[in-house]
């Protein structure tokens, strides 16, 4: 199992100072800091889809992004395929790791440059990474994937600039631009939630299409947890900076441990008027990630929260194979 | 009881390339009490609907035909005048998408809810910011936050401001566009609760716009499903839920991920949703549907009841 780890991290920080006026910044001794991702461990084995759940500001995409080396770490590492890439100090050999790690964003109308043609926008990758010898090489590669995506004929999408497409095309080009290069790893940060149902789940269908023939591993960020249970292998769920709990989706989902993942999970709307949900709504909204509330960090909003839960901070543990929580519910007992 | 009756209504906005079809030939009622939720892509005209109830068109919008009553009252042969003393606010008030983040940064939120007070009804500052207190109250806020400006507030609590200020002058009707789609699932449980605790309690009629499915589910008694300015399917939404007639609303049900029940394969709809100015010919699903006939490329088909038991559906299938 050891070898089939594609990432790992370990005990992953980030910390984003604050910006401070001149004057403050003399007076204040502890400069503030926005705890984006604090102590953040795991790992993504071969041909996984692993699952990053939370709401927004829980630091889900700052993770993504330490992954790729997008964002420098505070502290921790970050494996990839057994190597430390955040100790890489050369930018020529990150580049040469990036064919093999590759990110989807969230909103095809931002991270398509418009004045490039598709073709320019998906050989890119091909021409930076130098993999294709030759034109029609370049062409051939771009022609396939962009039948995998289904955009056919390809040859009537590639001289196309990206506001003649609609929002779903889009996002197929973002994703045929990050599989050009078969990686090993992809991350992709809500890579459908800005797109119409019904158009969704046919985008989603060809990226695990493609997933499944590059054999790549994948971390799929999202705030939608009845998305990830349809298809995530293991998720983790992350508030405030911390996973709070992790494991296979179904049990995570059929048996949650941590009372956030519980709540996470009621408070999905069911599209069905024969059930309704029992209305137990969390109260108040997350804090803020600047000071972090002591002990746990979800205490100030857990129905279930003790005295230990003000003070000490429970640490992420093993409850079951495959299975780790940090609550203080779930002890050594 | 019915409270507001559209018949007919069509609604084009004109463009150089011609007419864009937005709503085309759309019936329906909003009874009193109840709660009518309007489902589609973006794009299908659902938003133009409700523009176009409360006559909230851009110049080029114009409504071609039809008739919208809201009572006994026409509402398509009032002036603007008229619909802006007696209509819109006291009788029907509106929650824009993205409103929350049209409140205005620099005015407290207790002046700008009790602003809409004052400009439609005849009462004095200090009873007009009383009200606005009251009104954060019904929307689960504390009393003291009409001092506070929109910035000190999150996004689930100006998207709960902008609900009391739809409420502001006790209207009978509220139409909510989109209102939780900026807001995280928690956030979002929390304002669709708030709202379905206002309808039973203030006795409101509500039209909910939106994309998502299970929102109106969660929320309202009637459905309508809307693709490409026309209506597919309408009536009472257990009925549909239990037993979805159209094509179109079947792959809608099954596209959404649910959190209980066995995983399946999420359903697509192939394809992209049509141009309006020139939409297609005859039943204008049919170069999505699979179950497309020859009679669908031709022939458009009728919005008609089936079996007298309040489901419309507009499909040759049930012909």
């Amino acid at each position: 199992m050891v070898n089939d780890v594609v990432v790992e991290t370990h005990n992953l920080v980030k910390h984003f100072p604050l910006k401070l006026g001149f004057f403050q910044a003399l007076v204040t001794k502890d400069l503030p800091k926005v705890h984006a991702v604090d102590n953040v461990s795991f790992r993504i084995f071969k041909r996984e889809i692993f699952g990053l759940v939370g709401e927004s500001g829980c630091g889900k995409t700052t993770t993504g992004r330490l992954l790729l080396r997008l964002v420098e770490p505070t502290e921790g590492e970050v494996l990839f395929q057994g190597k430390d890439i955040t100790s890489i100090s050369l930018e020529r050999e990150m580049i040469k790791l990036r064919k093999n790690m590759q990110i989807i964003f969230q909103d095809p109308y931002e991270s398509l440059n418009p004045r490039m043609s598709v073709f320019d926008i998906v050989a890119e990758p091909l021409r930076i990474q130098r993999v294709a010898e030759t034109e029609e090489e370049i062409e051939d590669r771009i022609e396939e994937v962009l039948e995998d995506l289904d955009l056919t004929p390809p040859e009537e999408f590639m001289d196309r600039f990206p506001h003649e497409l609609s929002g779903g095309q889009r996002q197929r080009i973002a994703i045929a631009r990050a599989f050009v290069l078969r990686p090993a790893f992809l991350v992709a940060d809500e890579p459908v939630s800005m797109l119409d149902v019904s158009i969704r789940s046919e985008v989603l269908r060809l990226l695990l299409e493609l997933i499944e023939k590059v054999n790549s591993s994948f971390l799929y960020i999202t705030h939608d947890i009845a998305l990830a249970r349809h298809i995530c292998n293991r998720i983790a769920v992350m508030y405030l900076g911390k996973i709070v709990e992790k494991g296979s989706v179904e049990d995570t989902i059929s048996k949650p441990l941590h009372p956030y993942t519980e709540a996470l999970i009621a408070a999905v709307p069911v599209p069905d008027p024969t059930a309704r949900r029992i209305s137990t709504v969390l109260k108040g909204e997350v804090p803020s990630a600047i000071n972090p509330p002591p002990g746990c960090r979800f205490h100030t909003r857990c129905p279930q929260a003790m005295e230990i839960c003000r003070r000490k901070e429970p640490p992420l543990i093993e409850v079951a194979d495959d299975r780790q929580v940090a609550c203080h519910l779930h002890g050594k007992e | 009881m019915e409270l507001l009756k559209v018949r007919n209504l069509k609604m084009y906005y004109k463009t150089l390339r011609g007419d864009v079809k937005a709503v085309d030939d759309i019936s329906f009622e909003v009874n009193k009490q109840e709660a009518l939720g309007f489902a589609g892509e973006s794009g299908c005209g659902k938003t133009s609907a409700a523009l176009a109830i409360l006559k909230l068109l851009p110049s080029n919008g114009r409504i071609v035909d039809g008739s919208i009553t809201l009572g006994d009252q026409e509402i398509t042969k009032m002036s603007d005048k008229e619909i802006r003393r007696k209509i819109r606010w006291k009788r029907i008030s509106m929650i824009f998408q993205g409103a929350m983040n049209a409140l205005h940064p620099t005015y407290t939120v207790g002046h700008q809810i009790s602003e809409a007070i004052l400009m439609h009804e005849d009462v004095s500052n200090d009873e007009a910011s009383e009200r606005a207190q009251r009104l954060l109250e019904l929307v689960g806020m504390e009393a003291d936050k009409t001092r506070r400006y929109p910035h000190e507030l999150s996004g689930g609590m100006k998207q709960r401001v902008v609900t009391a200020m739809a409420l502001s002058c006790n209207p009978d009707l509220l139409i909510a566009d989109e209102p939780t789609t900026a807001l995280d699932v928690i956030v979002q449980a929390q304002v669709l609760k708030v709202m379905k605790e206002l309808r039973e309690r203030l006795k409101l009629s509500w039209m909910l716009i939106s994309h998502d499915l299970s929102i109106i589910t969660e929320t309202c008694n009637r459905l309508g499903i809307m693709y490409a300015g026309k209506l597919q399917e309408y009536g009472d939404l257990a009925k549909i839920y239990k037993e979805p007639l159209h094509p179109y609303t079947q792959k809608l049900l099954t596209a959404f991920p649910s959190i209980t029940g066995p995983t399946r394969e999420l359903s697509s709809i192939p394809g992209f949703p049509p141009d309006l100015l020139n939409p297609p010919k005859g039943c204008r699903f049919h170069p999505r549907c699979a179950e497309a006939m020859e009679i669908c490329r031709n022939k458009e088909p009728i919005f008609q009841e089936i079996s007298n038991r309040d489901h419309f559906v507009s499909c040759h299938l049930y012909a």
